[in-house]
């Protein structure tokens, strides 16, 4: 942690460290305690007077089905996306590993969706399904299928899924193809000359060697899932038609700006840390052990 | 390649384009609505294939008269995402150098306590302590400023994570050899730390400037005079306003200058873009 050979102390280090634990408190700790005090707050509906109740928010939002049906919509959202965008990840690193020349091309023209914005990935994919003008619903019309996702619930959340995935199969399959790459070759040729063809190789020895990138990636993906694809819901379908598409990071946006429920926000809000800080201190857990082959 | 076998080399590249064909066509397709004029894309259905009308809409995007009302200029839009870009990323990186520095080259009380400080900002993204944050930059008076884009979004445990890395990799006859010759802590730092960790600090500017240039939900909530707007957040405007009128060729003309600048830096750096991704993340 610390080097053998190092300075004294003097006031110079504090002076190093001071912008970013100036920024630390006053842009994160803070707001994060005023979330935690704020969640055992009511407040009411003009913002006159507040109480303070304890866990009563939190209790609320125990019995509020709504919550709880958003709870369930976001981890069957996050369970599709990160098995859709790994699953077609993988199977493009699989073929990407044989290539021999034009590997890097190829890789090239993969990667790129990783630089588009969410809420661009949602502009993009809400224009091709646009039920009027786009190009989908034309062709889902000829084979009779309505396409309508301002009116459709599950079209709405396949959207959705579908913009989120498309995004996030360029980092998924930079990682795998990263992996695939540093198993060494002589143990597939081994496999080869004892007369495994190329799809049980695939099986019984690839995908056990990648299995802590695999597991390092679902990690990444929920998280993904999680937080970072409030933009795409938010210009593909605001969390409609009826809540259809609301998960856990869009409500406490709407129910905070939109709503006004401070206290039932902030309540949301530490769900959401508590969340997030498993998820971290699961992910910390694996980088120190390193799945072991 | 283990055996040769021509059927599945055939295989293999048929799987690989059709990839990268199902990758790029919402591009392509938005593209194709970037070329045409406003009338045939009112029209079901929508072309294929480009039109002539690129370079004029490219011109009507970025200098205004393309949407009705006074909508700001699109070049004003690309500049406000640009300094938001550059102030997060070199932010993030000047202040997590030095107190990276300041960590694993100084012995000092509170040592440890200021690193978990620091680390636990790892944890708890913008999106989840959204409105309190929003209250402090508010009573800060910093809405509606590059300030109070960058400033809050600056702090940073994966750099200043990263570069601890980098710095104990380094050995410490460095340091003994530079002590000996008389250099002091800001002159080591300057003349050996600096140009030691120079492509690191490349890789990570990659990342965070394409982090920075697609935040979307703080800009929207703390910019709302229209000067201000970075071009990411401009397109949830536009697609609303396409309700009434739908000028898809301007708007997916925007949506293509938003994504480019991003998708040049991965592409043109990409290499780079690598190495800062797998530090960043394991």
């Amino acid at each position: 942690m610390l080097k053998r050979v190092h300075f004294p102390s003097s006031p110079l280090p504090y002076l190093l460290v001071a912008p970013q634990i100036i920024i630390t408190v006053v842009f994160f700790m803070w707001p994060a305690s005023q979330a935690l005090y704020q969640s055992l707050l009511i407040e009411d509906a003009f913002g006159l007077s507040t109480e303070f109740v304890w866990f009563e928010n939190f209790a609320a939002l125990a019995e509020d089905d709504q919550y709880l049906g958003t709870f369930w919509r976001t981890a069957i959202f996050s369970t599709l996306v990160a098995f859709l965008s790994m699953s077609v990840a993988l199977i493009l690193a699989g073929f990407a590993d044989r290539v021999v020349k034009g590997a890097t091309t190829y890789r090239t023209l993969l990667i790129w969706p990783y630089a588009v914005a969410p809420v661009l990935a949602g502009a993009l994919w809400v224009f091709m399904f646009n039920p009027t003008l786009g190009i989908f619903p034309y062709f889902l019309d000829m084979i009779g299928i309505k396409w309508n996702h301002y009116l459709n619930g599950r079209q709405a959340m396949g959207l959705v899924i579908a913009a989120a995935a498309w995004k996030q199969v360029a980092y998924n399959f930079l990682f795998y193809l990263a992996a695939m790459q540093s198993i060494p070759r002589s143990i597939i040729e081994a496999a080869a000359i004892d007369g495994a063809g190329p799809i049980r190789r695939f099986w019984t020895q690839i995908m056990p060697l990648i299995s802590p990138t695999t597991f390092f990636l679902i990690v990444i993906n929920v998280v993904y899932a999680f937080f970072e694809t409030f933009g795409i819901i938010h210009v593909v379908t605001q969390g409609g038609p009826a809540n259809s598409t609301t998960i856990l990071v869009y409500k406490v946006f709407n129910d905070g700006f939109v709503g006004l429920d401070l206290g039932g926000s902030a309540a949301q809000s530490v769900i959401l840390m508590v969340i997030v800080i498993v998820m971290t201190v699961v992910q910390f857990r694996y980088v120190e052990k390193k799945v072991e082959y | 390649m283990v055996e040769n076998r021509p059927f599945m080399t055939f295989i293999t590249h048929l799987v690989l384009i059709l990839g990268v064909m199902m990758i790029a066509l919402p591009i392509w397709i938005t593209l194709v609505a970037a070329s045409h004029d406003e009338i045939r894309m009112l029209q079901a259905p929508i072309p294929m294939l480009p039109g002539t009308h690129f370079i004029d809409n490219l011109k009507q995007t970025l200098f205004g008269a393309g949407l009705s009302g006074d909508q700001t200029p699109v070049w004003r839009m690309l500049f406000n995402s640009l300094a938001m870009a550059m102030m997060i990323s070199v932010g993030k990186i000047a202040i997590s150098l030095i107190s990276a520095f300041a960590i694993v080259y100084f012995k000092f009380p509170f040592r440890m306590g200021f690193f978990w400080m620091i680390f636990i900002t790892l944890m708890l993204p913008v999106e989840v302590r959204i409105l309190p944050t929003f209250e402090v930059v508010a009573n800060l008076g910093l809405l509606n400023s590059y300030w109070g884009l960058s400033i809050p979004l600056i702090a940073s445990a994966t750099a200043t994570f990263m570069f601890r890395q980098v710095f104990l990799t380094i050995p410490d006859e460095m340091l003994e050899s530079a002590r000996i010759d008389g250099a002091g802590p800001m002159r080591f730092f300057w003349d050996i730390l600096l140009p030691l960790s120079r492509t690191n600090i490349a890789a990570l500017f990659v990342i965070l400037f394409i982090y920075g240039w697609n935040q979307y939900l703080w800009p929207l909530l703390i910019t709302t005079d229209t000067d201000m707007t970075t071009i990411v957040m401009s397109i949830k405007q536009m697609l609303e306003s396409a309700e009434q009128s739908p000028k898809w060729n301007i708007i997916m003309m925007t949506a293509f200058l938003a994504m480019l600048p991003p998708i040049l830096v991965v592409v043109g750096m990409q290499k780079l873009f690598v190495q800062g991704l797998t530090e960043t993340d394991k």
